[in-house]
């Protein structure tokens, strides 16, 4: 079962922090991180792509779910 | 086109308009400043008296209409809000109280680099190690909470504030002031200063360009994405500036249009526009794009930047060519103080709340 970090309605750039942090401490974990802005999606995957992961976004109304998996 | 390129290219965007709007009449190194143009806008409205810094800048009209109307056509365009406004006023507040003891914003701090003004260099120390202390919040948790979603008009205030302005602008009632000597008498026709703000608004919307995001990314995260964009407005402003305004190019510390060279007061200057910059996730321009996209916290900063704006030159803090003021000094010490103070009691308050938040398993 992933972990889910809810990120939603944090500003910039706690998103990508949470993100980091999650992954730092247990780097083949899956993750799903919910936000709710575009600048969140495109800060996230551009810094889980960078680390090597996997990143999927579903869009869900207002709402992105990001699978980041190794 | 790849990531970096087209941050670097909407970067440029921005630094040859800024050299376009010197040619064509705005102040010294002066093209695009986001603060310095919140603060005319400020004497404009009467908040301030100082008269020679007084006029309804159209580039901030142009930018807030050329996010708005982009974000409203890409469904960016949405109430938020709620997370700390009156920290966001404050932290607003003193930025710009950092920014007039400097004279400008990190945008023009670029732009009078990128003509010459080494003083800038010393603002830019400045600026990192403010967007470095910040970082070390950030690091340790610091957070304004999150925002949630606010009724739906809202997001149509600020729009419709810069419509007001517009409105102001064009039929110039009694009540508004227009300075006719100094910075303020100083502007590139109004079509022209509202189209190409426009374009940079635009710019700005798309690429996500922050002066501060870009730094603290690089600290942070390691990833250089939004310092192209920085470098981008560095080298076409430069490039815009060699070709358009050679004779004005003065590479040094001296005699810098609308700056002065006390080091030690722009380097401090920035350091607090940076920390604030960082603490409220978003540098002015960045602020100022937000809250054109219905962020009403953005739009709460802006205010308090116009609020600063306003006591910074009613209270005789703002710097000039002359120097900085004894009490603009005392205003950036106590900006500082205020900015770590609070900045550390976040993180001691949401210690004890974090384990309320946080990773959860599903």
């Amino acid at each position: 079962m992933p972990n889910i970090i809810d990120a939603r309605g944090r500003s910039c750039p706690e998103p990508v922090i949470m993100t980091k942090n999650a992954l730092d401490s247990n780097p083949n974990t899956s993750l799903k991180v919910l936000v709710d802005t575009n600048v969140a999606v495109e800060n996230i995957k551009r810094f889980a792509s960078s680390k090597g992961y996997n990143v999927r976004v579903n869009k869900n109304n207002d709402e992105f779910q990001i699978q980041i998996s190794k | 086109m790849s990531g970096k390129r087209k941050m670097f290219f909407y970067g440029g965007i921005i630094g040859l308009i800024g050299a376009i709007l010197m040619k064509l009449g705005n102040p010294g190194n002066m093209g695009l400043c986001i603060a310095c143009f919140w603060r005319d806008i400020a004497g404009a409205l009467g908040l301030h008296r100082a008269e020679v810094v007084q006029y309804i800048r159209p580039e901030i009209i142009g930018i807030i209409f050329g996010a708005f109307g982009i974000s409203y056509v890409t469904g960016e365009f949405k109430a938020k809000g709620g997370s700390s406004p009156i920290v966001r006023f404050i932290l607003g507040f003193f930025l710009m109280i950092g920014a007039l003891v400097f004279l400008g914003c990190p945008l023009r701090m670029i732009l009078r680099l990128a003509n010459g003004d080494l003083n800038a260099l010393i603002g830019l120390a400045g600026y990192v190690t403010g967007i470095f202390i910040g970082v070390q919040f950030l690091k340790k948790g610091y957070t304004l909470g999150r925002s949630i979603e606010q009724t739906n008009i809202s997001k149509y205030i600020f729009p419709i504030f810069a419509l007001v302005l517009l409105i102001f602008l064009i039929i110039k009632p009694s009540f508004i002031l227009f300075s006719t000597e100094g910075p303020g008498s100083m502007g590139a026709p109004v079509i022209i200063s509202l189209i190409l703000g426009a374009v940079v608004g635009v710019a700005l919307q798309r690429s996500r360009i922050c002066t501060a995001g870009g730094f603290r990314d690089a600290i942070l995260i390691k990833d250089t994405h939004f310092l192209w964009g920085i470098l981008g407005i560095f080298v076409f402003a430069l490039a815009g500036n060699l070709v358009l305004n050679f004779s004005k190019f003065n590479l040094g510390f001296v005699d810098q249009p609308i700056a002065h060279n006390d080091f030690i007061w722009n380097f401090l200057g920035m350091t607090l526009v940076g920390l604030c910059s960082i603490l409220l996730g978003g540098c002015p321009i960045r602020q100022t794009i937000l809250a054109s996209q219905g962020d009403t916290d953005a739009a709460i900063t802006v205010f308090g930047l116009i609020i600063g704006a306003a006591f910074a030159h009613n209270f005789g803090l703002a710097a000039s060519a002359n120097g900085v003021p004894q009490n603009g000094k005392i205003a950036v010490i106590i900006g500082i103080l205020f900015a770590l103070s609070l900045a550390y009691g976040v993180i001691s308050s949401s210690k004890k709340n974090s384990n309320k938040e946080g990773v959860k398993n599903a």
